[in-house]
C-alpha cells in the first residue's frame, strides 16, 4: 500500500465514519435519555436513503404507507391509553401528529412524486415524513414501558427493528438501492484530492454535532434532557415530564437516522435490511464512550470507520469481524474503570 | 403425589409416546422444537431468573455444530468423541466474552454477545477450510455401542432425552442454595451481603445457558449431518430469545411452550404472508416483533403466566422436619471489643459526608447511631458494610481490617445486615429468602445443584432458615411468597435471614422505621433477647423512644461528626445533642464546614 491508496482509505473510513458517528449520537442520545438501547437506529438510516432514492426515481416511497401504518396505529394506542386512563391531555397533539403526518407530508410527496421536485425538496419531505415516525415509534411501543428495566425495554427495541425490517421489505422490496451523488468529483488539496462526498458529510455532521451541542447546553428543553438523563426520578420532580423528553429525544434520534441515510445514500448500495449492522457499528462506538460521552463516542464511531475502511483493503471477508473485535480491548478497559452497577431497580411483575 | 407431579409425569409420558403414534414429518418439527426448547432453557434461567441476556446463543450452537463438524469429518472421530470437545470450546468462549464484560452493566453483555455473534458468523462464512457459506457436509451420524442414530424417531428420542435432562438440572438448579444466590442476582447489593459472589455466579449461569446451547449445535450438527452458518446467524439468536418472551422467561415451563408456539405460528405464517404480499420473504418477523412489543406491555410474562393459572402450581419448598444443624460460631465473651472504628472519613465531591467519626462497639451490646437527618448515618452504615470505600480511617473487626473489603467478604467475619428498603426477592418463598442468609454456611456449588447432590446440606440449611423463622414469630408464613407479606413482616424476614447467617453482628438499618406501635414493641423485646443471647447489636434509628428503651449505648451524629456519645440517660441530657435537633436558642450555631459552604 503506498501513501496515495492509504489517504483515500482514509478519507473513506473518515466519510462512513462520520456518518456512523451521527448513529452513535442519536443511540446516546436515546439510551442516555430514556435508557432505551436504539437497535432501530440504522432502520432510520435505511428509511431515510431508500425514501429518497424512490423519490429521485419519480416514484411514491413505501414510507408512506409505512408511516401511515404507524400512524393509525399509533392513534388507536393513544386513543385506548387515554380512554383507559381517563388522561386526554396529550391525546389531541399525539393523534393530530400520528395521522396528519401521514395525511399531509404523506399526500404531498404522493402528489408530487410523480413530477420530480428539487432535490433540497425532495430532503425536506423524506425528513418530515420520516421524523414524526420517531416520535409515534416512542408513543406506541416505549412510553408504556418508559419505567421498565433496561433489559426489557432493549427487548422491546429489538421487537421494534425486527418489525420495521420486515415492514421495509413490504414496502420496499429486496433490491438494493443507491441514489446519485449530491456532488460529483474531487478537489485537489495539494497532497491528495479530497471528495466532496466527504466535504458534505464532515459538514453536515459537524452541523447537526454543533447543533445539538448547542441545544443541549444552550436551551430549556435541551437542559430538561439532560436532567432526565441524569436522574429521571429527579427531573420529574422539577416538573419535567420525562415522556416529553424521551419523545423529543426519540424525535432527535429520527431526524439524525433519517439525515445520515439521506447522505449516506450516495456511497453505497443499502438494503430493507441493512440497518442492523450500521446500528451495530454506531453502538461500538457508543460503548467505547461508555455510553456516557458524547465526544468519545464520536471519535470512537470515527475511529470504527477508518479501521473498517482499512480492514476491508486487506482482509475484506473479515471486516466486520475486525471491526467488531475493536470492542474487546475497551470492554477490558471500562471493566477496569466503571463501578459495577447491575442493580435493577425493577417493580415489574 | 401431588396435582404438579402428576401434571409433569403426563407429560413426560406424552413426549415418550409421541414418536411412536405421531406421522413421521411432525415428529421431525418436534425434534426441531426440541432444540430450540434446550436453548430456551439456558435462556429462561440468564434472563428470566439472573435478568442478564445473550444475542449470541446461536453462536455458541454454532461453534460447537463447527468444533464437531471439523473434528469428525477432517480426523474421522465419532460424534461422542467430539461432543466434550465441542462443549469445551463452547465453555471457553462464554468464559471469555463472561469475563470480559461481567463486571459491567447488563447492557455491555448485550452488546458483546451480539457483536461476538456476529464477528463468528463471518469468521464461519468466510474462513478458508470451513467450506464459506455452504459449510461442510458429511457428517457423521451420532453411534452409541455400534447403534446409529439416524432415523427421525430414533432422533426424537435423543433430543427429547436431553431435553428432559435439561430440564431436570435447570429446575434442581433453581431449587438449591445455588439457585436461590441467583434468583438473589438482581438485587446485588443484598446478595452480596449475605456472601454471593455476584461476578463469579453470573458467569456460571452464563455459561450453563451456553453449554446448553452448544448440547444443542452438537446435537443439530449430527443430526442434519451438514453445519453452514446461516442456522447460528444474530437473526437466529433473536429467534431464540423471542420464543422465550413468547413463552415467558419467568418460569421453565415458558422454554417449552415458547418455542412450540412460535415454530408452529411461523411455519403458518410462512405459508400464507408470501401469498399475502405475492412475494417471498421472512414477512413473519413482522408478526413476532408486533407480538413481543405487545406481550412485554402487558405485564410481560408471556403465555406460561396465562396458562399457569389454569395448572396446579408446584408445592412450596418446605425445610424438613429434623435435618443435621449446622456449626455455629462461637459468640465472643460480653464486653470484649468487636468492631472499632477509627477516623472514619467519606467525601461526595466536596461534601464531607462522614468526618473522623470513631467509635467502638462491645461484644453483647446493642448501639444505636442517631442524628438528624442528612447527618451521615446511612454513610457509615454503608461504610461498615462495605458498600462504599472509605476515603480515610480504618474499621478492626476483633483486629482485622475490614474496610476495603468488599460486601461479601465482609459477611464472612459473621456480620449480617437488614435494608433501610426492605430488599428481598418478593417472588421467593419467605423461608427461601431467609434460607439465602445461610448462604456462606453451604458450599455446595453449581454442578452439585444441578444434579440435586446437596440434598442434606440443603435440608440443614431450610432447617435453619425455619428455625430463624420461629425466632421472629414468622414460622406460620415460611411458604407464603415474600411479596406477601406486610411491611412489619417483611422487617422480620430481615432480621431472620441476617440471624440465619450466624453473625455475631448484625447492622440494623432503621428496623422500627414504617412500623406500628404494636410492632415496634415486639421488635424492641426481640431485639433484647438477642442481646441476652449474646449477639452485637448496631442499629441506625430515627424514633428516639424505641432507641432509648432499648439500647445500651448512643453515638451521635450531626453533619458528618461525632458530637456525642454515652447512655440514653448522658445523651437525653446532652446540650449539644439537643441543639442538634432542636436547634440554637440564643445563638445561630456555626454547623456548616468550610467543605459545604464551598458549595454552590
Amino acid at each position: 500500500m503506498n501513501t496515495t491508496i492509504g489517504l483515500l482509505l482514509l478519507q473513506d473510513g473518515l466519510t462512513s465514519g462520520f456518518i456512523y458517528a451521527l448513529l452513535a449520537l442519536s443511540i446516546l442520545l436515546v439510551f442516555v435519555v430514556t435508557r432505551v438501547l436504539w437497535v432501530p437506529a440504522g432502520d432510520f438510516l435505511v428509511f431515510g436513503a431508500l425514501t429518497l432514492a424512490f423519490l429521485q426515481q419519480g416514484k411514491v416511497p413505501g414510507t408512506v404507507w409505512l408511516c401511515g401504518a404507524l400512524g393509525v396505529t399509533t392513534a388507536v394506542a393513544e386513543t385506548w391509553h387515554a380512554w383507559r386512563g381517563n388522561e386526554w391531555r396529550d391525546w389531541r397533539l399525539v393523534v393530530s401528529i400520528s395521522l396528519g403526518t401521514p395525511l399531509v407530508i404523506g399526500g404531498l410527496i404522493y402528489l408530487l412524486a410523480g413530477s420530480k421536485p428539487a432535490l433540497a425538496v425532495q430532503v425536506l419531505l423524506t425528513l418530515a415524513l420520516i421524523v414524526p415516525m420517531g416520535f409515534m415509534l416512542y408513543r406506541v411501543a416505549f412510553r408504556p414501558l418508559a419505567d421498565k428495566s433496561i433489559l426489557v425495554l432493549m427487548f422491546v427495541a429489538i421487537a421494534v427493528h425486527y418489525a420495521l425490517v420486515g415492514l421495509g421489505l413490504v414496502f420496499f422490496g429486496s433490491e438494493g438501492y443507491r441514489t446519485p451523488p449530491f456532488i460529483t468529483g474531487r478537489i485537489d488539496a495539494g497532497f491528495t484530492r479530497i471528495s466532496w462526498q466527504l466535504v458534505l458529510v464532515v459538514a453536515i455532521s459537524a452541523l447537526f454535532m454543533l447543533g445539538l451541542w448547542f441545544f443541549m447546553g444552550r436551551t430549556l428543553w435541551g437542559k430538561a434532557l439532560r436532567a432526565t438523563a441524569f436522574n429521571r426520578f429527579g427531573a420529574r420532580l422539577t416538573g419535567i415530564r420525562t415522556e416529553t423528553t424521551g419523545a423529543l429525544a426519540f424525535s432527535i434520534a429520527a431526524l439524525i437516522g433519517a439525515s445520515s441515510g439521506v447522505l449516506i445514500g450516495p456511497m453505497t448500495t443499502l438494503f430493507y435490511d441493512s440497518g442492523f449492522l450500521v446500528s451495530l457499528k454506531g453502538f461500538v462506538g457508543t460503548v467505547i464512550a461508555g455510553m456516557v460521552s458524547f465526544p468519545i463516542a464520536v471519535l470512537g464511531a470515527i475511529m470504527v470507520g477508518v479501521v473498517e475502511s482499512f480492514s476491508s483493503f486487506y482482509a475484506s471477508a473479515f471486516k466486520e469481524a475486525i471491526v467488531f473485535a475493536l470492542l474487546i480491548p475497551f470492554l477490558l478497559w471500562r471493566s477496569a474503570v466503571e463501578p459495577r452497577s447491575h442493580e435493577t431497580h425493577e417493580h415489574d411483575e | 403425589m401431588t396435582a404438579h407431579r402428576l401434571l409433569i409425569g403426563a407429560l413426560c409420558l406424552l413426549f415418550a409416546l409421541a414418536p411412536f403414534v405421531l406421522p413421521q414429518p411432525l415428529i421431525t418439527s418436534l425434534s426441531y422444537i426440541g432444540l430450540s426448547v434446550l436453548v430456551g432453557i439456558g435462556l429462561v434461567v440468564l434472563t428470566g431468573v439472573a435478568r442478564m441476556t445473550s444475542f449470541g446463543q446461536a453462536a455458541f450452537c454454532g461453534l460447537s455444530a463447527y468444533t464437531s463438524a471439523l473434528l469428525t469429518t477432517l480426523l474421522g472421530w465419532p460424534a461422542i468423541a467430539a461432543l466434550p470437545f465441542s462443549l469445551a470450546m463452547t465453555g471457553m468462549v462464554a468464559l471469555i466474552l463472561g469475563l470480559l464484560t461481567v463486571r459491567l452493566a447488563g447492557h455491555y453483555l448485550v452488546l458483546g454477545t451480539l457483536v461476538w455473534a456476529i464477528g463468528l458468523f463471518y469468521v464461519f462464512g468466510n474462513t478458508p477450510g470451513l467450506g464459506g457459506f455452504n459449510g461442510i457436509t458429511g457428517l457423521p451420524p451420532i453411534s452409541v455401542l455400534g447403534f446409529s442414530i439416524t432415523s427421525p424417531r430414533d432422533f426424537y428420542i435423543v433430543i427429547w432425552a436431553v431435553v428432559g435432562l435439561g430440564f431436570l438440572s435447570a429446575a434442581n438448579l433453581l431449587d438449591s442454595r445455588t439457585g436461590r444466590a441467583i434468583r438473589a442476582l438482581p438485587l446485588e447489593t443484598m446478595a452480596e451481603s449475605f456472601g454471593v459472589a455476584t461476578s463469579r455466579l453470573r458467569i456460571q449461569v452464563f455459561l450453563f445457558a451456553a453449554l446448553l446451547a452448544g448440547m444443542t449445535g452438537w446435537l443439530q450438527a449430527h443430526y442434519i449431518r451438514v453445519v453452514n452458518p446461516s442456522p447460528f446467524s444474530v437473526n437466529a439468536s433473536i429467534d431464540y430469545l423471542f420464543m422465550v418472551v413468547i413463552g415467558g422467561t419467568g418460569q421453565l415451563g415458558g422454554a417449552l411452550i415458547g418455542p412450540m408456539v412460535f415454530e408452529t405460528v411461523r411455519t403458518w405464517l410462512r405459508e400464507i404472508m408470501p401469498v399475502l404480499f405475492g412475494r417471498t420473504g421472512s414477512y413473519e418477523i413482522i408478526v413476532f416483533g408486533i407480538l413481543v412489543i405487545v406481550i412485554l406491555q402487558n405485564a410481560g410474562g408471556g403465555l406460561m403466566s396465562l396458562i399457569a393459572r389454569f395448572l396446579p402450581a408446584a408445592p412450596p419448598v418446605r425445610a424438613p422436619r429434623q435435618a443435621a444443624p449446622l456449626p455455629r460460631r462461637t459468640l465472643p465473651a460480653r464486653g470484649k471489643t468487636l468492631l472499632s472504628a477509627e477516623n472514619m472519613s467519606k467525601n461526595f465531591g466536596g461534601l464531607a459526608a462522614v468526618q473522623n467519626v470513631s467509635f467502638d462497639l462491645r461484644a453483647g451490646e446493642i448501639l444505636a447511631l442517631i442524628g438528624p437527618n442528612g447527618a451521615g448515618k446511612s454513610t457509615i452504615f454503608n461504610l461498615l458494610t462495605g458498600v462504599i470505600p472509605l476515603a480515610g480511617g480504618s474499621i478492626r473487626f476483633e483486629g482485622d481490617r475490614i474496610d476495603g473489603l468488599p460486601p461479601r467478604a465482609i459477611a464472612r467475619f459473621g456480620i449480617a445486615r437488614t435494608f433501610q428498603h426492605v430488599v428481598m426477592q418478593p417472588r421467593m418463598s419467605v423461608l427461601e429468602n431467609v434460607a439465602l442468609g445461610a448462604h456462606l454456611r453451604g458450599t455446595s456449588g453449581f454442578a452439585a445443584a444441578t444434579a440435586h447432590l446437596e440434598r442434606t446440606e440443603e435440608a440443614s440449611l431450610l432447617f435453619e432458615a425455619q428455625a430463624q423463622l420461629g425466632r421472629v414469630d414468622l414460622a406460620s408464613s415460611a411458604e407464603l411468597p415474600a411479596g406477601h407479606l406486610a411491611l412489619g413482616q417483611q422487617r422480620l424476614l430481615e432480621i431472620a435471614r441476617a440471624l440465619a447467617a450466624d453473625p455475631q453482628l448484625i447492622l440494623l438499618d432503621e428496623p422500627a422505621a414504617g412500623l406500628r406501635f404494636g410492632e415496634k414493641q415486639k421488635l424492641a423485646a426481640l431485639l433484647r433477647q438477642l442481646r441476652a443471647e449474646g449477639l452485637s447489636i448496631l442499629l441506625v434509628e430515627h424514633d428516639m423512644d424505641f432507641v432509648m428503651n432499648l439500647v445500651d449505648r448512643v453515638i451521635v451524629v450531626d453533619f458528618g461528626q461525632k458530637i456525642a456519645e454515652g447512655t440514653p440517660a448522658e445523651i437525653r441530657a446532652d446540650p449539644r445533642v439537643i441543639e442538634a435537633y432542636l436547634g440554637g436558642i440564643d445563638e445561630e450555631p456555626v454547623r456548616a464546614t468550610p467543605a459545604q459552604e464551598a458549595l454552590p
